[in-house]
């Protein structure tokens, strides 16, 4: 059986690489993936404790994340749609102003 | 019943106030005649009740509802009516009616709106000086106090695009309000010493105790109540608006001088007479005060060359009378002549209006003279209104003027009696001297000169050439015409009152005197009091007069008769035979005459003493110091520190995501950070 410890350091690190992404990356939809990444490592979270204590708790939060986040997606990929539309751009520097 | 008194006028006003303008004038101007002469029909009613009941118990009460309620103190919206608050109600009511159905007439030359705003003022006034004189207690006779203090406001400035009638306003309700302030203080005064404002428990409460020897709580409470009355009654040293009120329309400086107002403080210490009573340091001051003002006023009168102005001094003076009454303790006396007052002094005012209205706005009597042909019943009437208040016998201010001043010979004040008997020459003099240079003698106004400054001065040169008869030069004298029917009217109907007036307190039958007699004293305790408060407080006409003997009365009736008559044969010598003898006089004592002409620069002193300093501080003080420096500073001071952290602040708003999640990130690890290592 593979330790708790082992899980988490996984977890941490695809956690790290979705923050990387975030930050460095400079095209929207990689972000989102990026964001997608985070979410994944912190279900993984979930999952490894809930599997460690022995309860279904982690498993359900980790539903609701994932439903949260397939929402999450729709949503940001529509606004994606939406600012390309208007800036020929996937950049999100070109977003700074609150309206134009 | 009583609570309709005020309450008709009230409406009037409220109607004329909200649907006026819409109204034509005979709507507006009989409305509010009609209400006022129904509230003097329930004020004869009242009165009519009150004489069926016993002489002592005479007093009527309704309570609307309770106004204040707080712990043990309680405060009711009451009006009372005793024999005192009935001759004023009947006064303010009757008088006020008349001047009401003379403005319709006078005032017909406004367009409809200003004609209502007119009459919805004066309804105003009529309603707070009733609610004034029918008060139970000291808080709702200062809602009328200060009620009659802004419609004297308000109509004083009535033609408010005129500088001077605006101005004359402000000073009206500016001088007042140092008096109201004086009064509050009073009222504050009597409340903390006697735990209630009501007139009849304060006299109650007084009534036992001995009167103070020295300056105690009673005498300043008074005195403040006295300041506040030389405000509303134009006393020294607050006088100096009344002759100033001149620029409102005429009738309204007789309802002012005549029914409402100046006579309201006359009316309170009356309606404190037995708190007064206990306080002889004020009545002292009251009495002299009084004297003198008569005296200072009686003098200015006698060089004004302006008609209103010349009567308004003589109000003044009168006030000073009634003053002097209510200082030596004569208070049946004073209301006395306040009452007689009211019918002569209107019928001068009214008459003067009509003089005024028939010389198209000229008010300086030197452009005057001989108009008793082109106006005889105003000329007749103005005679008879003379006649009175220069005190010949007979008519109604001798009998009210000799009472005051037999009360202050009685009381012993020799020297105020002098002073009274000089006044009543000047009196007498200067009313003569305006009946003159007014009705007698060569008609001045028809000199070629352009006459009448005061009205439409642009049209009058190029109209002169070809129209005929238009309102300067030669044309006035034709034009001339007596007073239209509603004001001829009002002047006969006041013109009787001032002749018959008088007869109510005859020397010996003094009916008036012994009707307000049980005003003046503490009403449970009318016993006791006549013992125990003593002579000042001892009160009403009836009080030591009928003691002192009826010789000695009729003899000072002879004096002040003969100088009554004197002061008329003075100015008939003067101004009917020898004109010139009044400017060598003047020429005579060059300064004396500008002294007097100029007021004795009471209101320069003021503006330099008072109004100067004020403005001084107000405007380098506390506008360019306190509101620039530190109101301002505060207020700037705040929007520019708001400002400058605004523009650091948006430096951080710099829009690009990845900052923001960068300080997200941050901010997330410093606090798990925290929770871990701490």
């Amino acid at each position: 059986m593979i330790p708790l410890g082992h899980y988490l350091i996984v977890s941490a690190i695809l956690f790290a690489i979705g923050t990387a992404g975030v930050f460095l990356r400079r095209n929207l939809i990689t972000i989102l993936l990026s964001v997608e990444i985070m979410l994944n490592a912190v279900n993984l979270t979930f999952v490894a404790f809930g599997r460690a204590h022995g309860t279904v708790d982690g498993q359900i939060i980790t539903f609701f994340v994932m439903t949260v986040a397939a929402a999450e997606a729709a949503v940001g990929l529509a606004i994606v749609i939406g600012l390309f539309r208007h800036r020929e751009s996937l950049n999100p520097d070109a977003f700074t102003a609150l309206k134009w | 019943m009583i609570a309709l008194i005020p309450f008709f006028p009230l409406l009037g006003f409220v109607i004329n106030a909200s649907l006026g303008r819409r109204l034509p004038k005979t709507v507006s101007g009989g409305l509010a005649s009609l209400v006022m002469i129904a509230a003097f029909a329930v004020s004869v009613l009242t009165v009519w009740r009150l004489a069926d009941m016993a002489p002592g118990q005479r007093v009527m009460e309704q309570t609307l509802y309770t106004w204040i309620a707080s712990g043990d103190f309680v405060l009711d919206l009451t009006f009372r009516v005793d024999p005192l608050s009935s001759v004023m109600i009947l006064v303010v009511t009757g008088i006020g009616a008349l001047i009401h159905i003379y403005s319709t007439a006078y005032m017909h030359e406004e367009v409809d709106s200003e004609y209502a705003r007119y009459f919805s003022y004066l309804n105003l006034f009529a309603a707070f000086m009733l609610v004034l004189v029918l008060g139970a207690n000291f808080l709702v006779l200062f809602i009328g106090w200060e009620g009659v203090g802004l419609c004297s406001y308000l109509l004083i400035g009535f033609w408010f695009e005129k500088k001077s009638a605006s101005d004359a306003g402000n000073k009206a309700f500016i001088v007042n309000r140092i008096g109201d302030y004086a009064f509050i203080l009073g009222t504050l005064a009597i409340f903390v010493r006697f735990g209630t404002l009501d007139f009849q428990r304060i006299a109650t409460a007084v009534a036992p105790l001995v009167p103070e020897p020295m300056f105690g709580t009673l005498s300043i409470a008074t005195l403040l109540l006295f300041i506040g009355a030389t405000g509303k009654s134009a006393q020294i040293p607050l006088f100096v608006w009344l002759p100033d009120a001149m620029e409102g329309p005429t009738p309204v400086s007789a309802l002012i001088h005549a029914a409402t107002m100046v006579t309201a403080g006359v009316y309170m210490i009356g309606r404190n007479a037995v708190l007064f009573g206990h306080a002889p340091e004020t009545m002292a001051i009251v009495a002299v005060i009084g004297a003198s003002t008569a005296l200072m006023a009686g003098t200015i009168g006698l060089v004004q060359n302006d008609i209103k102005r010349v009567l308004a001094y003589s109000t003044v003076s009168q006030l000073g009378y009634m003053f002097l009454a209510m200082g030596v303790g004569a208070f049946g006396a004073g209301i006395f002549h306040l009452y007689t007052h009211a019918f002569f002094k209107a019928l001068l005012f009214l008459g003067s209006g009509a003089v005024i209205h028939a010389l198209h706005g000229e008010q300086d009597i030197r452009n005057m003279g001989g108009l008793k042909a082109g106006l005889p019943i105003t000329y007749w009437t103005f005679l008879i209104g003379s006649l009175a208040i220069a005190g010949v016998p007979g008519l109604a201010g001798f009998f009210s003027k000799d009472e005051i001043l037999f009360e202050t010979f009685a009381h012993g004040h020799t020297l105020l009696w002098v002073i009274g008997i000089l006044t009543s020459l000047l009196t007498a003099t200067y009313m003569f001297r305006l009946v003159f240079l007014t009705f007698h003698g060569a008609p001045s106004h028809l000199a070629p000169s352009d006459a009448p400054s005061h009205l439409a001065p642009s049209d009058a040169p190029s109209h002169d050439s070809h129209a005929a008869p238009s309102h300067n030069g030669q044309g006035l004298a034709s034009h001339l015409h007596d007073a239209p029917p509603a004001m001829a009217s009002v002047l006969i109907v006041l013109a009787l009152g001032s002749v018959l007036a008088g007869y109510v307190g005859v020397p010996g039958h003094n009916a008036l005197g012994a009707w307000l007699a049980p005003s003046f004293q503490a009403r449970s305790v009318t016993t006791l009091s006549d013992e125990q408060v003593g002579t000042p407080g001892k009160a009403g006409a009836s009080g030591a007069g009928e003691a002192g003997g009826e010789g000695l009365e009729l003899s000072l009736m002879v004096v002040s008769s003969i100088v009554a008559i004197a002061g008329i044969g003075l100015a008939m010598f003067i101004w009917l035979k020898r004109r010139e003898l009044a400017e060598k006089a003047a020429g005579a004592f060059p300064g004396l005459y500008r002294l007097l002409l100029n007021k004795y620069y009471v209101d320069e002193v003021y503006d330099a003493l008072i109004v100067q300093p004020i403005r001084i501080v107000s405007q380098e003080g506390l506008w360019r110091g306190v509101d620039v420096h530190i109101i301002d500073g505060a207020v700037n001071g705040t929007a520019s520190i708001v400002d400058g952290g605004s523009s650091l602040l948006r430096r951080v708003q710099t829009g690009s995501v990845r900052a923001y999640a960068g300080s997200l990130l941050i901010g997330v690890v410093l606090i798990l950070g925290y929770y871990l290592w701490r």
